[in-house]
């Protein structure tokens, strides 16, 4: 088992202050599959985090616990000072300050693109319609989908479909966004629209997990990039070092399967 | 992920109708001699049958036994005196699918396009001349104007109160009760027993009812079925089975012995109300299934994205899951409707009056003995007609929810 401490974080992130504790996080699937073998990692407030790996190592199980959407079995986490149990109060309490992008976007195809970034500040924040429409019409600026809001998710291309989702997920103005793969469904042209939305976000401060292989996105905007390989976080390191000087021959080797 | 670019939809494609019906009959009926053979054999078999049925409706047919029966095939037994109590139930209800087409279609550019106006031509002719229905033309004609009146006022209240549907759907619930009402009395109204209920009436009232009722039934036995609480599945799981390896008629007679026996002693439901609830009860085990079907194909992903916004069970159920699980399942939701619909025929075994019973105790009269394809005949070509309503009712509704393009 590989640990290591997390040093303070290093490039331009702006915090020391953890907003997510994960502490020896241990997962089994239902099928006796040992996924997650006590992963112990900390994001600070502000930064932008990239999470690497091949594929099957458990980067979507990860950061899909700590929202929750998947239970963990041993160790604790933490989001935002709280930490995640079984209890359904306490968990819809995670969700709304944790937002999340998808690989296939799943938007909601049955409402309009409107519909979609306004439903959970309709109902879980309880705003007021037009408030939230009036927020979501703002982000759909930012996102530079305004003219599409009234059409359905079906009618728009991939990389407007993921534009709308990050919208939905930042609708609820969440503390951290995790991205799962948000760029691999998509056609090489429409990749670029949705990382510069994404490099966009960074800017903003919003702390923000990203699983990707987008090794020049992670260059750019990581302040600090992990390997995981087979349920265990391998090497966590600034991206410069990640990227020309790894500490781990398991990087070194993962780095010349993607470059 | 495809687009659709409005090039591809306004691009010519190729247009079979632009061929001529003389070429086009070459092309697709004639095209060598095999398929010329066959398209003779077919077109000679069903002209021959076509030609018999005519030549038999027109010239040995007795068709008294329709008109001079009418009022026993539409409403059974109901005092004809009281008859303006069905003429109203059936103004309210055109009314309202007047409104209800209006509404919906407010953002047609024309609701009377040609083909509507050449349609409701046609009622209005059939009304006229049909001879069963020429006496009551005075009361008929004006149902189709209420339709069409409805339908124009609904267009502009539409355009004006955009969230006037779910005031619709109120009605529609309302004037099942005013329907109920209208047919029973009390409160004012000459109370008549529901031995006298019979006929096109009973068989749209059993029908109506029994879908009104097996729909929520169904939806919580298909939820119950995917429950996460071991109990309520097993529960579920166990009445869908147990339902579904019951023929019907053995159900209706079962609801008619042991419905009471579940009820306090001396409180003895209607007839009607017990072939109701079995009915229900029978196709809600069906329904349950079909939508069953709808909320396994809803992908894994809604639930997920759902509950990563922060919504909480019920919510994301009620407006992610359900809606796209029944929009799946419309077409055999309505298929099972139509079924339920067909179903009630099998009423008429335990005793009730409804369309069928109706024709089978005319038959029974002496006065018309052996006008037995003259009645079901007609009776066929209601139940068709219902059914068709209903299967075209369900392709529009899955058109205008159908947001891919
Ligand atoms: N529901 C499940 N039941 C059993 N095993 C599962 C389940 N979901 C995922 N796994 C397994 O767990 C392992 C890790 O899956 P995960 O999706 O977290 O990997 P990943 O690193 O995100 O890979 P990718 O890059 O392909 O997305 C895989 O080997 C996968 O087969
Ligand atoms: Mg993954």
């Amino acid at each position: 088992m590989t640990q290591f401490q997390t040093e303070q974080p290093s490039a331009h992130s702006t915090s020391t202050e953890p907003v997510i504790v994960a502490r020896d996080v241990e997962k089994w699937y239902d099928n006796g599959f040992h996924v997650l073998k006590g992963v112990s990692m900390t994001v600070y407030k502000g930064e932008v985090l990239v999470v690497m790996g091949p594929s099957g190592s458990g980067k979507s199980t990860f950061i899909r616990t700590f929202n929750a959407l998947e239970p963990y079995q041993k160790g604790s986490i933490e989001v935002d000072g709280i930490t995640i149990s079984h209890d359904l109060k306490n968990i819809e309490a995670i969700r709304r300050e944790v937002g999340m992008v998808f690989q296939q976007f799943n938007l909601f195809p049955h409402l309009t693109v409107l519909q979609n970034v306004t439903l959970a500040p309709i109902w879980v924040r309880r705003w007021p319609k037009a408030k939230a429409q009036e927020v979501a019409m703002q982000l759909l600026e930012r996102v530079g989908i305004l003219e599409q809001a009234h059409k359905f998710p079906g009618q728009l291309s991939g990389g407007q479909q993921q534009r709308v989702a990050i919208a939905r997920s930042l609708a609820m103005q969440p503390k951290v966004m995790l991205f799962d793969e948000p760029t691999s469904a998509l056609d090489p042209e429409m990749v670029r629209e949705v990382l510069d939305v994404m490099r966009g976000l960074a800017k903003t401060g919003i702390t923000m997990v990203c699983v990707t292989h987008e090794v020049g996105f992670a260059r750019e905007v990581a302040d600090r990039v992990v390997l995981m390989d087979g349920g265990y976080l391998v090497e966590e390191n600034t991206p410069q070092e990640f990227f020309s000087n790894p500490r781990e021959d398991r990087t070194q080797k993962f780095l010349s399967q993607i470059l | 992920m495809t687009s659709v670019t409005p090039d591809s939809v306004s691009s010519a494609r190729p247009d079979v109708l632009a061929l001529g019906p003389v070429a086009w009959a070459k092309k697709n009926l004639f095209s060598d001699w095999f398929n010329s053979l066959l398209t003779i054999l077919i077109v000679g078999i069903f002209g021959w049958g076509i030609f018999r049925l005519v030549l038999w409706a027109l010239t040995v047919a007795q068709w008294q036994v329709i008109p001079n029966n009418f009022g026993l095939f539409m409403s059974g037994t109901f005092p004809s005196q009281l008859y303006t109590r069905i003429w109203a139930i059936l103004a309210i209800i055109c009314g309202l699918a007047g409104l209800s087409w209006g509404v919906l279609g407010r953002n047609v550019s024309t609701l009377f396009s040609r083909n509507v106006l050449i349609g409701l031509g046609a009622v209005c002719a059939f009304i006229v001349l049909f001879p069963p229905t020429r006496p009551n033309s005075l009361q008929l004609l004006p149902m189709v104007a209420l339709v069409a009146g409805g339908a124009a006022a609904g267009r502009q209240i539409g355009r004006k109160f955009p969230g006037v549907g779910k005031w619709i759907s109120l009605s529609w619930f309302l004037s099942y009760f005013v329907a109920l009402w209208l047919l029973g009395g009390g409160l004012g109204l000459t109370k008549v027993s529901t031995n006298d209920w019979g006929g096109l009436v009973l068989t749209l009232f059993t029908a109506v009812s029994g879908i009104v009722l097996c729909f929520p039934l169904g939806l919580l036995l298909a939820l119950g079925r995917r429950s996460a609480l071991p109990v309520v599945r097993l529960l579920s799981t166990a009445y869908i089975e147990l339902v579904r390896g019951v023929p019907l008629v053995a159900f209706l007679f079962m609801g008619q012995v042991m419905i009471p026996l579940f009820l306090p002693i001396g409180s003895r439901p209607d007839r009607i109300l017990r072939a109701v609830i079995a009915l229900a009860l029978f196709s809600a085990a069906y329904l349950a299934e079909n939508v069953r079907a709808g909320l396994q194909a809803v992908p894994r992903g809604q639930r997920e994205a759902a509950m990563s916004l922060g919504l909480n069970t019920p919510t994301t159920l009620g407006l992610i899951i359900l809606p796209q699980a029944l929009k799946i399942a419309i077409p055999a939701i309505v298929g099972q409707f139509i079924s339920l619909f067909q179903d009630t025929t099998l009423l008429s075994i335990v005793g009730l009056a409804e369309l069928l019973g109706i024709g089978k105790s005319i038959l029974a009269n002496p006065a018309y003995l052996g006008r037995y394809a003259e009645v079901y005949l007609f009776l066929a070509v209601i139940y068709w007609f219902f059914c068709y309503a209903m299967s075209l009712a369900s392709r529009k509704i899955e058109e205008k929810l159908n947001t891919e393009h």
